[in-house]
């Protein structure tokens, strides 16, 4: 384990069970991310991405079922944490999230600077009004005026509103931020500036990210590390930089090929057909159905391989 | 739909859904048997009374199974007669076109405590000469008392406690006691008391036919009130008239309320405004008292009071939470789509907006049911139900004028008012797991 | 800078009859009530819109949200009134056409909505879904209602039909609701198709799917299409002009090559700029973006609506006289006073 490895993830498991049968959302996950890293978890809706972030931070929903893994954070096994000393300790202490459309989950009867103080008056034990100038800061490094404290939710645009979720995700300066889907719901510019704010964060707080979403172009602005996720596994986990130039897993060679790019070229693809059910999952390789270059080996779950310091979960490279 | 048999699977997965549907089930069943078994006409008959029909039955007799429950048991009521052979008849021809007509009938008496009454009902031919009946009593104890001997007339009446000559042989003494029991120590005698009718006829042709009614202090499986009518007669009734009033009722003002919500919704300006100002007034008039001078000085008719209740009841809160659904409705994207496409303002409201709706109104139709039912009990309690209708309201209405609670007519009361009780539960059952059902679908909005 | 002329009349098509839609000086204003009886000023969403669309073209209008291309198609497909301006479709005039002509006019235009699946009611299945425009269009004859249902969904790729015709909504993924919603604005064959985000919210390997659909479908019907978008990424593989629109404004009209290599409204260049592409030096760069918000369309700057945040706003002209078109390279306009020659 390196001096820098920040968390350490190993055969998360997290099921849940309905009346079909049970999803397995997260099948044995495992990554590992070092300090001032961010790792884009890339995936489509369906594949447990934000099932994945729930799990480590332990959110877990009414009708959970198999829950099991290992999550080291700075060395310490959080998982076996109790409840109560992983609200106290590891929730928002350690790690915090920005939830999807968390614009829209801001408490509408509350001033903005009251609830983001919250996090750090009961994490960090300071007062109301120490809590406040924290806040103001934060504000200032998200780009949110300072007299907008005073203001509900409402009076904020969209755009305005995600920085103050992520304020308020950073008030109790975590080490870890996670991000699911930051900026789906907004605009072209709007997003540009919010990638600003998140690359400033991550220089000027030293925070690392893990960054959920389903936009290979803008996980290119923040990732220092893709991790590709379907139907529940994580098929491949490589460096930014050789990932965008050459993806290895037949997925996401489909996915970057799939992008529209904006001076045109060729035609982008599509990739025909649908995820497997996360409760009905086929034996052998899970993508095989869609995959263009299948074989008989595919009947067979693949190993994960490794290859020059990236991961691959396919059969093409053993 | 195919969602109705997915809605239908997951209510079974709630226990008070199951109790409460087998309860309205129940209720259903029994209301159509009650309606065919004793057809309406018959029943507003029934209902209706008179000494004719119903003298067979005492007043206010608790129902008969009240014995398994106390230790005094107390005397059930039954009635014999020649007619269908219930009651011994044996003719024996004498002289001259006369006859000896024999009737007797011997029963059990094991109860503590006396009847109510005792009547002989004759009936005769005869075409001058009045036959002749001499009636005597036997005891257990193998006393015999003469209860008296006279003329019968084509239709004659014998009531053992108001008969004369058997007062004046018992010296004063009442008879439904004395009849029964130890002369000296005025214990009851419990045993097999006979009663014995010779009686002589003087015509051939002329024919006697008696009928013995026992007053006992219970009857039947309900009781009687006071014009000694069996209450499981208004029992059963009460259930296909509070089924049909409630569901009638709820379904009504459901359907009226949503489309009016509809509509103002849809078209908004002065039609919204219109409507909610008649919403606004109509909540503030107060509903049973207006009930209660239609009733009053109108008529108290089940189907006019239906017909204003419905009315009253369309203008009210539903309408204004329905206009807050139909609003978040109206601006869904696939009404944009229809007016795109050019439906018009009708087929809006009533194949898209009105149809989106349904799933999330059943729930408040079944539990609007009870509310109803309640109603038209209050105001048959109140003395303003249908005047020819059993229903349960009017059997506590009865009740409550003939002072059950002191009197100690418990059964009087409580049998109607667990009816009622039972129907209010097995909707509201019904109505809370529906409510569960339905709801999250609200999310899909 | 080729030698600009300021244009006054603003129909820049050569080919007169081609031209099957002609937006001109379009207002939409919707007015703010207070307290249900006061006037508090209006919401100037599309504030002065001219252009034309030739049959068989599709034009992209790009714009963040709150630029009032919302407003601008739902005019377009005649749920709003304009408040002033013009709206001809095929040489009618639609301020002119009653509640029949209106009728008319609704089954020549399709409209494709951004949520799949909030667009198709979920309470009727496919089959009563695509039924429903035909019933509506006055098609009386049932067998042929049915068989236009399958020749549409046949068209949008969805075999075998029959085991589509019996579904309801939720029984379908995200593509597959789309397809729908395209059968159910193709089967009345209209000239033209609104297509307002058709695909913002499916997911990345399908959308590409679904444009190509709709771009196979414009060539087999020789359609006209308006396609609504603030992803410029998607725009050269499906349009061939590309209208950018500001706080109710087109601020620049061009064919898609000349916007996206040659842009020249200083807010089309913010929006290329704020494009991401799948590079991994992404991660080590700031994007220059124009501060601040786009204005409120109740109270909008003067003059250019942009100058607030323009980086090149031209001092003492572009905050007091709103600019008009200029064609700095011919089809190319764009309205922005540094243009003006």
């Amino acid at each position: 384990m390196s001096q820098n490895q920040l968390l350490h993830i190993e055969d998360l498991v997290m099921h849940f069970n309905t009346t079909h049968g049970a999803v397995q959302a997260v099948d044995g996950v495992n990554f590992n991310l070092d300090t001032n890293r961010a790792v884009v978890i890339l995936g489509e809706s369906g594949c447990g991405k934000s099932s994945l972030a729930k799990a480590i931070l332990r959110l877990l929903p009414r009708n959970v079922g198999t829950y099991s893994g290992r999550i080291l954070l700075n060395d310490m096994d959080i998982m076996a944490l109790s409840d109560e000393e992983f609200r106290q300790n590891v929730r928002w202490a350690s790690i915090s999230m920005v939830p999807q459309a968390a614009m829209n989950a801001l408490n509408p009867v509350i001033r903005v600077g009251d609830q983001v103080s919250e996090p750090a008056i009961v994490h960090l034990g300071i007062d109301k009004k120490e809590a406040l100038s924290l806040v103001r800061k934060m504000f200032q490094h998200v780009g949110v005026p300072e007299d907008f404290i005073e203001r509900y939710p409402f009076e904020l645009s969209g755009g305005m509103r995600q920085r103050v979720a992520i304020a308020m995700a950073l008030v109790t300066s975590p080490a870890l931020i996670i991000l699911d889907e930051p900026t789906s719901a907004l605009d072209v510019l709007t997003q540009a500036n919010i990638f600003n704010v998140l690359k400033r964060i991550k220089k000027e707080l030293g925070a690392s990210f893990i960054l959920i979403t389903h936009d290979i172009a803008t996980s290119s602005e923040l990732a220092d590390d893709v991790a590709v996720m379907y139907a529940g596994q994580i098929v491949e986990m490589s460096d930014a930089k050789r990932f965008f130039d050459e993806p290895l897993h037949p997925y996401s060679k489909k996915l970057m090929s799939s992008v529209p790019r904006l001076h045109g070229g060729k035609e982008p693809d599509f990739i025909t057909g649908q995820p497997p059910s996360l409760i009905d999952l086929p034996k052998g390789c899970r993508f095989a159905a869609r995959c263009p270059s299948r074989f008989e080996k595919c009947v067979e779950d693949p190993p994960t391989i490794e290859k020059d310091g990236r991961r691959v979960k396919c059969w093409l490279y053993s | 739909m195919a969602t109705l048999r997915n809605s239908f699977k997951e209510m079974l997965r709630y226990p008070s859904a199951i109790i409460g549907s087998v309860i309205i089930l129940l209720l259903v069943i029994v209301a159509i048997y009650t309606v065919i078994k004793i057809p309406y006409n018959t029943a507003i008959n029934l209902w209706r009374g008179g000494e004719e029909v119903w003298y067979q039955n005492p007043k206010f007799a608790p129902p008969a199974w009240i014995n398994f429950f106390s230790s005094k048991k107390l005397p059930v009521s039954f009635a014999v007669r020649t007619t269908d052979g219930t009651l011994n008849k044996i003719v024996t021809p004498g002289a001259q076109g006369t006859s000896t007509i024999d009737i007797s009938y011997t029963f059990d008496f094991q109860y503590d405590d006396y009847p109510q009454e005792m009547l002989l009902y004759f009936t005769t031919q005869y075409a001058q000469k009045q036959p002749f009946v001499s009636i005597v009593w036997l005891t257990p104890d193998g006393r015999k008392i003469r209860v008296d001997d006279l003329g019968v007339s084509q239709k004659q009446t014998l009531r053992f406690s108001q008969d004369e000559r058997l007062l004046q042989r018992l010296n004063g003494a009442n008879p439904m006691q004395a009849l029964f029991e130890d002369p000296k120590t005025h214990a009851i005698v419990k045993g097999k008391y006979q009663l014995q009718i010779t009686g002589t006829t003087f015509e051939p042709g002329s024919d006697i036919n008696a009928e013995f009614v026992f007053h006992g202090q219970v009857f039947g499986l309900a009781g009687t009130d006071q014009e000694r009518r069996d209450l499981v007669l208004p029992l059963l009734w009460g259930a296909p008239i509070a089924l049909a009033f409630g569901l009638v009722a709820s379904l009504g003002t459901l359907v009226l309320t949503m489309i009016i919500a509809a509509i103002g919704t849809w078209y908004g300006g002065w039609v919204d405004e219109l409507i909610q100002r008649i919403t606004e007034v109509n909540l503030v008039l107060p509903f049973l008292s207006i009930l209660v001078m239609v009733g009053t000085f109108y008529s108290r008719s089940l189907w006019v009071i239906l017909g204003v209740t419905v009315l009253l009841s369309i203008f009210t809160g539903s309408i204004k939470s329905y206009r807050a659904i139909f609003l978040q409705v109206k601006e869904s994207m696939y009404i944009e789509a229809a007016r795109a496409y050019g439906a018009s303002n009708f087929r809006i409201i009533f194949m898209y907006l009105i149809p989106r709706m349904i799933p999330l109104l059943i729930p408040g139709l079944v539990s609007s049911v009870p509310s109803f039912v309640f109603l038209e009990a209050s105001l048959a309690v109140l003395g303003l139900g249908d005047p020819v209708l059993p229903t349960w309201g009017k059997i506590i209405n009865d009740a409550d004028t003939n002072g059950a609670l002191y009197k100690g007519y418990y059964y009087w009361i409580m049998e109607p008012a667990a009816l009622l009780m039972i129907t209010g539960f097995g909707f509201a059952m019904l109505g809370f797991a529906l409510d569960r059902i339905f709801n999250p679908r609200l999310r899909d909005m | 800078m080729v030698a600009a002329t300021k244009i006054d009349e603003v129909k820049i098509n050569n080919n007169k009859d081609n031209v099957l839609l002609s937006i001109d000086d379009l207002h939409v204003w919707f007015e703010l009530r207070r307290f249900g009886f006061g006037h508090a000023g209006y919401v100037k969403a599309v504030d002065g819109v001219t252009f034309d669309v030739h049959r068989g073209e599709t034009i992209a209008v790009v714009g963040e949200s709150g630029c009032g291309k919302s407003s601008l198609m739902k005019t377009i497909l005649g749920l709003y009134k304009p408040t002033k301006g013009e709206i001809i479709f095929d040489d009618k005039n639609l301020k002119d056409l009653d509640t029949k002509g209106m009728h008319w006019y609704h089954s020549h235009v399709g409209y494709v909505q951004q949520d799949p699946y909030g667009a198709l009611p979920s309470f009727m299945n496919v089959k009563r879904i695509l039924e429903e425009p035909l019933i509506i269009g006055g098609v009386k004859d049932k067998e042929e209602r049915i068989q236009r249902i399958r020749k549409a969904l046949e068209e949008v790729k969805m075999s075998p039909v029959d085991d589509f015709l019996p579904k309801y909504p939720h029984m379908l993924s995200g593509g597959q609701q789309q397809r729908v919603v395209i059968a159910r604005a193709m089967i009345m064959e209209p000239k033209f198709l609104v297509a307002d985000e058709p695909v913002s919210m499916l997911d990345a390997s399908v959308r590409v799917e679904i444009l190509k659909l709709l771009r196979g479908l414009q060539e087999v019907h020789h359609l006209s299409v308006i396609y609504i978008t603030h992803d410029l990424s998607t725009v050269s593989y499906f349009s061939e002009r590309i209208f950018v629109m500001y706080a109710g404004n087109l601020v620049e009209k061009a064919k898609v090559r000349q916007v996206l290599d040659t842009p020249l409204h200083p807010y089309t260049m913010a929006l290329l700029t704020g494009t991401s592409e799948p590079d991994a030096k992404n991660a080590d760069t700031y994007k220059e973006i124009p501060p601040g918000e786009p204005p409120s369309l109740v109270k909008p700057p003067p003059g250019c609506r942009f100058h607030p945040r323009c980086s090149k706003a031209i001092k003492g002209l572009c905050e007091i006289k709103e600019p008009p078109d200029f064609e700095p390279e011919p089809g190319h306009l764009v309205a922005c006073w540094l243009y003006e020659k």
